[in-house]
């Protein structure tokens, strides 16, 4: 059985910088926010966190802000909730979320919840249950779920529960473990997980996992890196994740690295790239897998920084 | 991406008369970017006469098309999609014309949020105007790709928000025909027989499809989209689903066949078998022929139990959920 190549991975994320004529790269430049936090939050798991240079990161951040109170995926980008929550999550592994002016993002969030209870994204209006998580978390992290009508956006995403036990993007959208894990980690961070059938939803989900460990997100689909993450963390925070093969799992992640450069794919052999490699290292974290740090399956962030916004410690 | 041919004729906006008045701004990446960022050549160069444009705010037919030109090189990027939006309003644009470049783009980008969204946007300003042609443009890009979450998504909302339910019914149908394990087609199914305002409901609905669900089983049983289907029809009405034989009958038949995969089946005969399920003679003694018999093996008279070891071994990747089921019989003895 082969082993993480944790350096390699440190490596890779540091150095993404020097690739040239990378296509992927161009089309990231509006998303920098989420590759930040994918990879800064890759670094903490992996222990390396202090290979950064927080304070130019942070101001960076910052500089994302915009006058609404949300923040662009990059400086000079129109605000959408997608980069407020990885803001949020960078300063938070940071320890700095005493820079932000929390009133300010809030209310911007706060803003952006419709009358159904669902949210926005931004000002364009796309509704999405993605945006209800986003919402509930950046709003949790920052302490002021009581700025939204919480028990509307719980509706919302209850009306968006189909008969397999899954939850798709809108009412009567196909289930998808990416939405699961919206929908079940925006139940947990507002104390309902009773609204889910568990045993239905959990056998769903450990349905997921294919021939070759891997996980799929939809019925007939391939297995694919990031679905480590949706899945894991959606049986984790319903408490049935020891029904599927983690082993098998396991394994499925460490085939998908490049153990020469670098980085995980979502498949064996494929291309790696930042988004895969933080979800492959976040779903063996939730394995528990030597040498890497716990990962909070409901806020995407290391276990010590939500202890820390909680407990102070 | 497709842009190789535009390139070899492409005259950089630097050349253009049209365009001197207009000082390029570039991206402030900040310092030492954590997760930098390698641009290339013209998609740098429209950027960056983009960002002069957008902070300008000029609203202008040029600005329009200089949104087009970004978008073709990068499709995902929102900041350009928003203005795009503001220029259109401000115009006063052709809105059909935007439905036909937002399907050029979407015909090699057709899991971008942002198109979609923008469809959306047009959509709802063109009003039932656009109804016949959102349901063809989803056709179309299901023809490429029949379990597209975003054209899904927008079929769902051109239904409830513009109508056009008709033939709904009949093209889930269609798709199944051409791939019974699609499961998006079987969840539209769903969504057309308990949302549709031409149909009757759920209820009314049953029996046909229950006999629809049936025969996609016998033809397919290790398909798991029609064994939720099927037992999806009777949310909340759990009695009758027990007390329906078309249920039981299709476990027995599945298991009764040679080389079929049996896990669905055994799995809905273990639910039937909780709820109170009486099993009959010959549904019994089809489970036991599945049982890896050992020798002096004497039939369990608690066939659920029977079923889930059955399953602990024809499904070993989920073994720790047949062990739990198991595990929840004894608990209700
Ligand atoms: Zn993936």
């Amino acid at each position: 059985m082969g082993e993480l190549a944790a350096k390699k991975h440190v490596q890779y994320i540091l150095s993404v910088e020097k690739r040239k004529d990378d296509l992927v790269s161009v089309v990231m430049e509006h998303l920098r926010m989420n590759g930040a936090y994918w990879g800064l939050t890759t670094l903490d798991l992996l222990g390396k966190l202090d290979n950064v240079d927080v304070d130019k990161v942070v101001s960076w951040v910052m500089e994302c802000q915009h006058e609404s109170g949300g923040f662009g995926g990059n400086i000079g980008h129109d605000p959408h909730i997608l980069y407020t929550l990885s803001a949020v999550q960078i300063l938070a592994l940071f320890d700095k979320l005493n820079v932000l002016d929390v009133d300010k993002v809030t209310n911007y969030i706060a803003g952006l919840q419709n009358e159904d209870g669902s949210f926005s994204g931004d000002m364009w209006g796309e509704v999405d249950t993605r945006f209800s998580y986003i919402s509930l978390c950046c709003l949790s992290i920052l302490r002021r779920l009581n700025k939204i009508n919480a028990e509307k956006a719980v509706n919302y995403i209850v009306s968006c529960k189909n008969l397999d036990g899954g939850f798709g993007s809108t009412p009567g959208g196909e289930s998808h473990a990416g939405q699961i894990f919206c929908c079940v980690g925006a139940l947990a961070l507002t104390g309902s997980l009773h609204h889910i059938d568990k045993d239905l939803l959990g056998w769903w989900l450990c349905e997921r996992q294919v021939k070759s460990g891997g996980l799929n997100g939809r019925p007939e689909k391939l297995p694919d890196v990031c679905y480590s993450w949706w899945v894991l963390s959606s049986l984790i925070m319903i408490d049935r994740v020891h029904w599927i093969n983690k082993e098998k799992l396991v394994q499925y992640i460490l085939d998908c690295q490049d153990t020469e450069n670098g980085g995980i794919s979502d498949r064996p052999d494929d291309a790696v790239d930042v988004y895969h490699t933080y979800f492959g290292v976040a779903g063996l974290s939730l394995l528990e897998y030597p040498g890497l740090k716990a990962i909070d399956p409901a806020y995407a962030l290391p276990v010590d920084v939500v202890n820390r916004i909680f407990f102070g410690k | 991406m497709d842009s190789d041919e535009g390139n070899a004729q492409r005259v950089p906006l630097s050349q253009r008369p049209d365009w001197s008045d207009v000082t390029p701004v570039p991206q402030d990446d900040g310092p030492n970017p954590v997760v930098p960022i390698a641009y290339k050549e013209d998609f740098v160069e429209t950027m960056n006469y983009f960002r002069a444009v957008y902070l300008a705010d000029e609203r202008s037919p040029r600005a329009l098309w200089l949104t087009a030109e970004a978008i073709r090189l990068n499709a995902g990027n929102y900041t350009v999609w928003h203005f795009r939006r503001l220029i259109l309003e401000a115009l006063d644009g052709d809105l059909h014309d935007e439905l036909g470049f937002t399907e050029n783009i979407a015909k090699s980008n057709s899991k971008n949020y942002q198109i979609w969204h923008h469809r959306r946007w047009v959509a709802e300003k063109l009003g039932t105007d656009a109804t016949s042609k959102e349901l063809e443009f989803t056709k179309k890009i299901l023809t490429l790709d029949a379990k597209n979450y975003h054209a899904w998504s927008h079929r769902q909302w051109v239904l409830q928000a513009l109508g056009g339910w008709d033939d709904e019914l009949q093209y889930c149908w269609q798709l199944l025909e051409e791939d019974i394990f699609n499961n998006s087609a079987w969840n539209q199914r769903y969504f057309v027989i308990t949302t549709s305002p031409l149909l009757v409901g759920l209820e009314a609905m049953r029996d046909s499809e229950v006999s629809y669900s049936v025969e996609a089983i016998v033809a397919h049983p290790e398909n798991e989209s029609p064994w939720r289907y099927l037992r999806g029809l009777y949310k909340g009405d759990i009695e009758s689903w027990v007390k329906n034989p078309q249920v039981s009958s299709v476990c027995l038949k599945v298991l009764s066949a040679k080389n079929n995969s049996s896990i669905f089946a055994l799995s809905t005969l273990l639910d039937l078998l909780c709820h109170g399920f009486q099993p009959s003679q010959e549904l019994r003694d089809v489970v036991e022929a599945l049982k890896a018999s050992g020798p002096n093996d004497q039939p369990d008279p608690d066939l659920a139990k029977t079923v889930c070891c059955i399953l602990e071994g024809v499904d070993p990747m989920r073994a720790n959920y047949w062990k739990w089921r198991k595990s929840k019989l004894m608990s209700l003895l």
